[in-house]
């Protein structure tokens, strides 16, 4: 494997870690701010226990977004200088709008989210909680304005070094496919989060423990599934269009389209094929005619831009875009299935009790993540050989100086690193899940200002201790 | 405005770096302290002064890394991809230390593995650090497309520099117990300033000592004209705030006063870095000017700094004020 590969596989590797615990965050900070809502309206102690349980799984998987996300803002000087050199004036200061109005808003108020309880009153805690949910919809904005630039450039120019300038900031951060990409996203987002939720719940009830927190928010996961859902397939396919206009190729090869339709005849929807990219054609395709130019056109007879009106040195690689693609869709319609079965199985009044349902949340809860890395792939994979979409090709973008070997041993040095830290990250939520919400100590006022407050990530309860002892 | 934005975002950056060496230094002087911790309980203590405030600390490097490429894109490609192994080595470090903090007090059998974690990541990215600073002095090409071998980063000189991070890191990080613990801690913490008193000022002889070998220019721009009577009374700040530390670390009725004297150590040393390198960003050769990013995007971004950075120092010291106070010995570890 050469540099540019190992590079890409690494930079890959490390967005795709990363992106998994921000995609949480996003939604348990806003889920976190709707639960500490609702206690201080009601005042009713059962909220505030949901709140501190989720408030452990948040710090966990916030710890490990932060210290990963601080690797990804170093991974663009060092594995990809050249892109840095030539489009840092676009890139740097939405990076840097970024840091200014979200990370430091996060940080600065987490602190008091995590570790404030006794410090503050109720009300300055609760801004908190909004502080760092609205940090964390701020951060989503600029990432994804830097991203969607890159996928769809415009108000730049370039100059006589080859080097992108802004010539209009509002256009490069508004560019076209940015209202998509977020919509998408933050959706995304708040799904993956309210699986996880949902499927707790249903875990909880099914094991018999839990059962009043477990049932309040397993009927408002089912609620806020039955609007998002069925909105994020609208989004996504707005989002089509948009790809079909702005990025042909892309799109060709999420449909694994090789060839011109011929007149009249529409485009199937390819539902599986296997893309052989040497004979430009599909093995074993199974093909529903005309549905594909419905669905991606909006027309029974419409086109879209075959793979081969391109030269094959400007076509992504098509197999992984066009399973990573269905892997996406797939997941969204079984998503749609248990929302539906959700709510039938809720009019009959069995929500509660039904073993079906109930599993199908159950298994669904990690769905979301595995979703939002597949759309991820679609995305990135779909855009290449390109960095910068039609004008930086990823290849012309990497660090000259840096070696196989370097590249190589720090894949792997990350690898073990991510392994390490994954693994532990991931025992401990399940430590968490399984002691689930438990009644927290009332909050003791008076105690004067030099009492430090009980860091909320401490463990009340002994995690390393049998599983059995927890109900 | 091409003329003074330049300057201006140069002052930014080594603010954010300044930030970033004083907030997370602490941090990291405890980590590296944590080696010395007498028991868990006592580790325990050490993290939870910075529980709060580590991942607001770690931001000014973010904001650091963001600005220089937003700023001065060619130095950020040069410096980064220069410096590809101990990035690296800072960064998995980085990664070690951050999570500790979570996943330690959540461990019960593992617990002194990320206690190790803590400490073996705050040692690693301290001097990983240091050898970034030595290797930048050092200077690295102009041109980012100009080939540099993988290790030409590595040389006694930037060992050096990593080593003396480590102790004024340490340094930093025992100043800022003596300001938040009470009892056996406090006293511990009294009696380690003193041999990083002796520790830092012997580094930064050496390191001082050694530069005019390495590179006549850093030395030129010290003894050009008078500018070095000038600037003599920084060796002389330097000598009487170590003198005065030195002392504070005795005096039991001053906690607040060692964490003051060890952050005017760290601030001199700063200074004195930055008038070796001005005007250049990246040595020997790249000046501020051949590296910044036109004045559309220096601009765009200091309008917002100019906007948001008050603001954030405003919520920052909040936070700090919120977490005022001495933490209790052993308290919430029941």
């Amino acid at each position: 494997m050469d540099v540019l590969l190992l590079s890409r596989i690494q930079f890959g590797f490390v967005i795709s870690f990363h992106i998994l615990f921000p995609a949480f965050t996003i939604g348990l900070a806003h889920w976190l701010a709707f639960v500490e809502w609702r206690w201080l309206k009601t005042k009713d102690s059962f909220w505030r226990d949901i709140y501190f349980f989720w408030l452990k799984i948040f710090a966990v998987s916030f710890g490990m977004g932060v210290v990963t996300g601080i690797v990804m803002s170093f991974q663009f000087g060092t594995n990809w200088a050249i892109l840095s050199d030539k489009a840092g004036n676009v890139l740097g200061p939405l990076l840097n709008y970024e840091v200014l109005s979200a990370f430091f808003l996060e940080a600065g108020f987490l602190g008091v989210m995590l570790f404030g309880w006794k410090r503050v009153s109720d009300n300055v805690h609760f801004f908190a909680t909004c502080m760092v949910a609205l940090g964390t919809l701020i951060s989503t904005f600029w990432i994804t304005s830097a991203n969607s630039w890159m996928q769809t450039p415009q108000g730049h120019f370039i100059n006589a070094q080859g080097v992108f300038e802004v010539a209009n900031w509002w256009q490069v951060i508004f560019n076209p496919s940015l209202p998509y990409r977020l919509a998408h996203m933050i959706l995304a987002a708040f799904i993956t989060t309210c699986l996880v939720i949902g499927g707790t719940s249903a875990w909880y009830l099914m094991r018999g423990v839990h059962q009043e927190p477990a049932k309040k928010m397993l009927r408002h996961a089912v609620v806020f599934a039955a609007i998002a859902v069925p909105l994020q397939i609208f989004v996504g396919d707005l989002h089509g269009l948009n790809v079909r206009e702005h990025q042909p190729v892309k799109l060709a090869a999420i449909e694994a389209h090789w060839h011109e339709s011929q007149p009249g005849e529409g485009t199937p929807l390819v539902l599986f094929a296997l893309p052989d990219e040497k004979a430009e054609r599909n093995r074993a395709e199974i093909a529903v005619p005309r549905l594909g130019g419905l669905i991606l056109a909006h027309d029974w007879n419409g086109t879209i831009q075959p793979l081969t009106a391109v030269p094959p040195s400007e076509r992504p690689p098509v197999a992984p875009v066009f399973f990573a693609f269905r892997v996406m869709v797939g997941l969204g319609s079984l998503m749609l299935l248990l929302v539906i079965a959700s709510l039938w199985a809720w009019k009959r009044g069995t929500l509660m009790q039904s073993k079906w349902v109930l599993s199908a949340w159950r298994w669904m809860s990690p769905t979301g993540f595995i979703a939002l890395l597949a759309g991820w792939y679609v995305v990135e994979i779909g855009r290449q050989p390109y960095v910068v979409y039609g004008l930086l090709r990823t290849s012309e973008a990497l660090s000259p100086q840096i070696t196989r070997a370097a590249v190589m041993s720090s894949l792997i040095v990350y690898a073990l690193a991510y392994t390490v830290v994954f693994g532990s990250g991931m025992w401990y939520l399940r430590k968490l899940l399984l002691v689930g919400p438990v009644p927290q100590p009332p909050k003791h006022t008076g105690d004067g200002e030099k009492t430090p407050a009980r860091p909320m990530s401490l463990p009340d309860e002994k995690l390393d201790g049998a599983a059995g002892d927890l109900k | 405005m091409s003329e003074w934005l330049p300057v201006a975002w140069f002052g930014v950056i080594a603010f954010g770096v300044m930030m970033y060496v004083l907030l997370d230094g602490f941090v990291l002087g405890l980590g590296i302290l944590a080696a010395f911790a007498r028991d868990e309980a006592q580790l325990d203590d050490m993290m939870n002064t910075a529980a709060p405030i580590w991942d607001g600390n770690e931001t000014w490097l973010v904001l650091g890394g963001a600005g220089l490429m937003a700023a001065f894109p060619r130095a950020y490609a040069i410096i980064l991809s220069n410096l590809y192994l101990p990035v690296l080595l800072m960064l998995i470090a980085l990664v070690f230390r951050g999570v500790a903090f979570e996943f330690r007090f959540k461990a019960v059998r593992s617990k002194r593995h990320w206690g190790f974690a803590f400490a073996a990541g705050s040692i690693l990215a301290a001097f990983a650090q240091g050898l970034m600073l030595g290797a930048i002095v050092q200077g690295l090409p102009a041109d980012p497309q100009q080939a540099r071998t993988t290790f030409a980063w590595f040389s006694p000189f930037a060992m050096t520099t990593g080593v003396a991070l480590v102790f004024g890191y340490a340094l930093l990080g025992a100043s800022w117990l003596i300001l938040k613990t009470e009892g056996n801690l406090r006293r511990r913490a009294r009696e380690w300033i003193r041999p990083l008193i002796v520790a830092m000022l012997a580094f930064i002889g050496l390191v001082s000592s050694w530069l005019p070998f390495l590179d006549s220019r850093i030395m030129a721009r010290w003894f050009e004209g008078n500018r070095f009577l000038w600037l003599s009374p920084m060796p002389i700040a330097v000598l009487v705030c170590a003198v005065m530390l030195w002392r504070a670390a005795a005096m039991r009725s001053h906690d607040a006063r060692p964490f003051l004297l060890s952050y005017a150590l760290f601030a001199l040393g700063f200074i004195g870095l930055l008038i070796g390198l001005w005007p250049n960003i990246v040595p020997p050769s790249l000046s501020l000017w051949e590296a910044s990013s036109p004045p559309s995007s220096q601009g765009f971004v200091f309008v917002g700094l100019v906007i948001l950075l008050p603001v954030i120092l405003g919520y920052t010291a909040w936070s700090y004020r919120v977490f005022r106070g001495k933490i209790e010995g052993g308290s919430g570890y029941h």
